[in-house]
């Protein structure tokens, strides 16, 4: 950003850690280790507000100091966007994990951004309810850092993602403002959709303090289907008949690498009664012989694609294709890969969103990456890198925002104009 | 409104597309929010971007504000004329420009009507989602600015969960696309908060559409009770079970009354009565059928049908869609409200209502969208008895604060427009509105595109972007800045 930038060599004042140990205690104000490194930045302080209205005033100091803060929950996804232009101060959310309201008979739960998945779905589980997504490493992801980076997995088909589920955001913004809007109730068109904007944003906006979610029943009964083509066209053929068709599946995935034909998964939830007549259905789309009765393992081969053997010689990116090229999208991934000699992987949503990881040296990581954006923006797509090694060399993550980016520059300079959260990790140099 | 401008404009749209003469401009004074009125400077009806686009960028060169309208259907007075501003109505730009079946989306111009959209694609089993009760006159464009919802959005959401991206002119008259075909385009979701943005933030030009395939089956309960509360009672006990309906409707004893005597809908005469729709495959939903039975009858309903052909069902759904209009059957004059509570709060909140009511002698007849919790309620009165449309006005707003108090909403599809701004303040405190005007500065700074709408003090944008334009008569020496 042109406005302000910041310098990481910025001195953190003596002053300004007195005000922030008077306002949050001194307990909850610390140095910053080697284990808060990030992207090779070292932070110098990390603080752990306990209240709203505490984080809010804190970052209005900060803020006027003149430094950067990195907002931080389970610290899951702190590596994916660019490296930061300069990190002075991690902002963690672990004490703001509060669930406030569980309205179990409205379906609808009001919680702090620092209360992981895990422990969300555990709450609402036990009214037999659930937040109708399944985002990477939930033991440890917290409902900020999953808004932040929207991070949804193949229930995505069914439920929506993030910004169908939110229905209310608490923003804490660095001049101190702490701005509510949506609300709790899951119809509710009154003043602007700020939840969405915040979702995805990367904590570049504001930082989400609380969230409403509207929630789902738990199914009755699920059951998770495997289909191993024994040619990768069926594969295609496949996916196109079951979206085509009737049935009610809840999700429905491709999973491939180098040499394999791919394996569709398919995942109902429903009654028994639905369930057999819908296992059926599928049966006949299908061809019989290759269709088994999967374990629910399965819907965590995308998380799986993060097993690195060695980080140092992979990449991961989350890709986004119209759901009509999941093919042509496979034949492009397969192709590059065998041309710059790299090992893959990729699991493939029919909404059309899929996350591949890539094996090889270093440089034909880059350019494989570089040609397969190339191919995917050019039909509307995107290709945005999670993980990249030590050693590659710079290629941005996020690539074309697009002509929007102007005007999402100037909601930036209306929300954060000092440019104090997470910069330079967001698209355009955000 | 200074002639050359006019003349500008005329050259613009032609002569066909320009409405100036104050006849005719009455037309466009009011949306369905009657009692608002305004009346504009002139009418423009574009036929495409670029004339939309032009149109704007004299806007802003004059400093001239617009209000974008589609059919003029908004209940809120999204679209009532600006003083001294003009129209842009959108119905010529009415094309449906690609229907993309295996992708399932379609591009659409936002003067097309929500129901036509539907038309186009059925006969390959898709349907557009949204179904607000007026989808056979109102407009994409206007849903997109409404974030309209309708019957089947407690399954299928609401409008912002089928439009994935926009053409939008801003209001400097540029052209930018947000979102758009595929999921997840790198950066801020713009278009998340463009739709429902009122027409504040500019004009959407194109819309891509998510659509859905039809489900294998739809079944349709009508069960009568003898009040709301029990009705209530089996919803909950609905979404207790784990069911997801694809809509839950409540309609009151006047409600009912209202209906029957406008289309004849062949309701039991009841307290109240409820419409549960479940879809999916077979026998997943016969199974549920079976339970959503079961509950109504353990919670005191004494008649149970369900709709034994699509004709029936069609009928079933007429009764409710046609209720606000039917009113005029039951009453001279009546205002249509729409809040929204907590589900769990619908027994309080009724009683208040109906003990409300009673204080002011009024009817209110009351249609709901009872699975999400959108209250319809309709307050009825006689504009020539002295007194009574203050009384309906002074009720109708208390109501909403009943929705506040409950912890609900004051509009959860009809908008905010000019009719709620002053309730946004009661809904929201003072950092939540101006947080949220921050956004619009940076999408129109001058505050051009329907101003006066929502927010119910208008916040100032701290500095205006980009060059000086020096204006025409500077340019052509005739006047000088000092």
């Amino acid at each position: 950003m042109d406005a302000t930038t910041h310098s990481q060599k910025a001195v953190l004042r003596p002053s300004l850690g007195h005000r922030l140990m008077s306002l949050l205690g001194p307990e909850h104000v610390h140095p910053a280790s080697a284990t808060d490194v990030l992207a090779g930045v070292q932070p110098q302080l990390v603080i752990l507000p306990g209240s709203e209205a505490d984080l809010a005033e804190a970052l209005r100091l900060i803020s006027e100091a003149g430094l950067s803060i990195i907002p931080r929950g389970g610290g899951t996804k702190l590596g994916w966007g660019n490296s930061p232009s300069c990190a002075h101060i991690i902002l963690s959310m672990a004490r703001l994990n509060e669930i406030t309201e569980h309205a179990w008979a409205d379906l609808t739960v009001s919680v702090g951004a620092g209360c992981t998945i895990q422990m969300l779905q555990e709450t609402l589980a036990r009214h037999g309810q659930r937040l109708a997504l399944d985002p990477l490493w939930p033991a440890k992801a917290t409902v900020g850092g999953v808004l932040s980076t929207n991070d949804s997995g193949a229930l995505r088909l069914r439920f929506g993602a993030l910004r169908d589920l939110v229905i209310g955001v608490t923003l804490a913004l660095p001049d101190g403002t702490l701005a509510s809007s949506g609300g709790k109730v899951v119809k509710n068109v009154a003043g602007y959709d700020l939840p969405k904007l915040a979702t995805g944003a990367f904590g570049t906006l504001g930082v989400i303090t609380r969230a409403v979610f509207r929630l789902h029943p738990l199914p009755r009964n699920a059951r998770s289907f495997s289909i191993r083509a024994k040619e990768t066209e069926k594969a295609w053929h496949l996916i196109h008949a079951i979206q085509n068709s009737k049935l009610a599946h809840t999700a429905l995935q491709a999973r491939f690498e180098n040499e394999a034909a791919p394996i569709v998964d398919v995942l109902f939830e429903a009654t028994d009664v639905g369930l057999d007549a819908q296992e059926a259905h599928l049966k006949e789309l299908a061809e019989a012989a290759s269709l088994t009765a999967a374990s629910p393992e399965i819907w965590n081969e995308r998380q799986n694609l993060w097993s690195l053997a060695k980080p140092e010689s992979a990449a991961i990116a989350k890709i986004s294709i119209l759901p009509a090229e999941m093919d042509k999208s496979a034949t492009a991934i397969a192709k590059s890969a065998k041309v710059r000699q790299l090992r893959f992987k990729a699991v493939l949503q029919a909404t059309g969103i899929g996350f591949l990881k890539l094996e090889g040296d270093p440089e034909n990581l880059r350019l494989s990456l570089q040609d397969l954006r190339e191919q995917f923006e050019s039909n509307s797509g995107s290709l945005v890198i999670l993980h990249r090694p030590d050693g590659m060399a710079p290629i941005d993550a996020w690539g074309n925002a697009g002509g929007a980016l102007p005007l999402m520059k100037a909601v930036k300079k209306q929300l954060d104009p000092g440019n104090t959260l997470n910069p330079g990790r967001f698209v355009g140099g955000i | 409104m200074d002639a050359r401008i006019l003349e500008e404009l005329r050259a613009i749209v032609g002569d066909r597309g320009l409405v100036s003469s104050p006849e005719e401009l009455h037309t466009y004074e009011c949306d369905g929010l009657v009692h608002f009125r305004v009346l504009p400077r002139a009418v423009l009806l574009p036929t495409s971007a670029e004339q939309v686009q032009c149109i704007v960028r004299i806007c802003h060169r004059e400093r001239i504000p617009f209000v974008a309208r589609g059919s003029g259907t908004g209940l809120s007075g999204g679209a009532t004329p600006v003083e001294n501003g003009i129209v842009i109505c959108l119905v010529r730009m009415n094309r449906i420009l690609e229907v993309d079946f295996p992708n399932a989306r379609v591009l659409v111009e936002p003067g097309v009507l929500n129901l036509d959209v539907t038309a186009r694609i059925q006969h390959n089993e898709f349907f557009y989602a949204p179904d607000p009760s007026s989808q056979t006159v109102c407009t994409i464009g206007g849903n997109v600015a409404e974030n309209a919802g309708g019957a089947h959005c407690l399954k299928y959401g609401f409008t912002t969960t089928h439009v994935l991206g926009l053409e939008v002119v801003l209001p400097d008259g540029s052209l930018v696309h947000l979102g758009g075909k595929t999921l997840d385009a790198p950066g801020y979701d713009l278009a998340g908060v463009f739709v429902g943005s009122e027409g504040t933030l500019g004009i959407a030009t194109k819309i891509i559409l998510r659509i859905v395939k039809r489900p294998e089956c739809v079944r349709t309960l009508l069960a009568a009770f003898d009040s709301t509360n029990e009705a209530g009672a089996a919803v909950s006990g609905i979404i207790a079970e784990g069911m997801l309906p694809s809509a839950i409707e409540m309609m009151d004893h006047l409600a009912i009354q209202a209906a029957e005597a406008a289309v004849h809908a062949n309701y039991p005469d009841c307290g109240g009565l409820l419409l549960v729709e479940l879809d999916g495959p077979l026998a997943e939903v016969e199974s549920l059928m079976t339970d959503v039975n079961g509950i109504c009858r353990s919670n005191g309903a004494w008649e149970i049908r369900i709709a034994q052909s699509e004709a029936e069902r069609a009928l079933i759904w007429k009764g409710r869609k046609s209720a606000f209009a039917a009113m005029g059957r039951i009453s001279s004059n009546y205002i249509v409200q729409d809040g929204v509570i907590p589900r769990t709060a619908l027994p309080q909140v009724m009683g208040e209502i109906q003990r409300l009511s009673q204080e002011a002698g009024l009817r209110v007849a009351n249609v709901f969208h009872a699975g999400d919790g959108n209250l319809h309620p309709l307050v009825l009165y006689d504009r020539r008895l002295p007194g009574q449309q203050e009384a309906a006005e002074t009720l109708s707003a208390r109501i909403l604060e009943l929705c506040i108090e409950a912890g609900g909403s004051i509009t959860g599809e009809h908008g905010v427009g000019v009719d709620k701004k002053k309730m946004m303040s009661k809904m929201f405190a003072e950092p939540d509105l101006l947080t949220m005007q921050r956004v619009r500065c940076a999408f129109d700074p001058q505050q051009l595109s329907n101003p006066t709408k929502i927010f119910p003090t208008p916040r100032l944008c701290g500095e205006t972007p980009g060059e000086y334009t020096p204006h025409p008569l500077e340019s052509s020496g005739l006047a000088e800045r000092f």
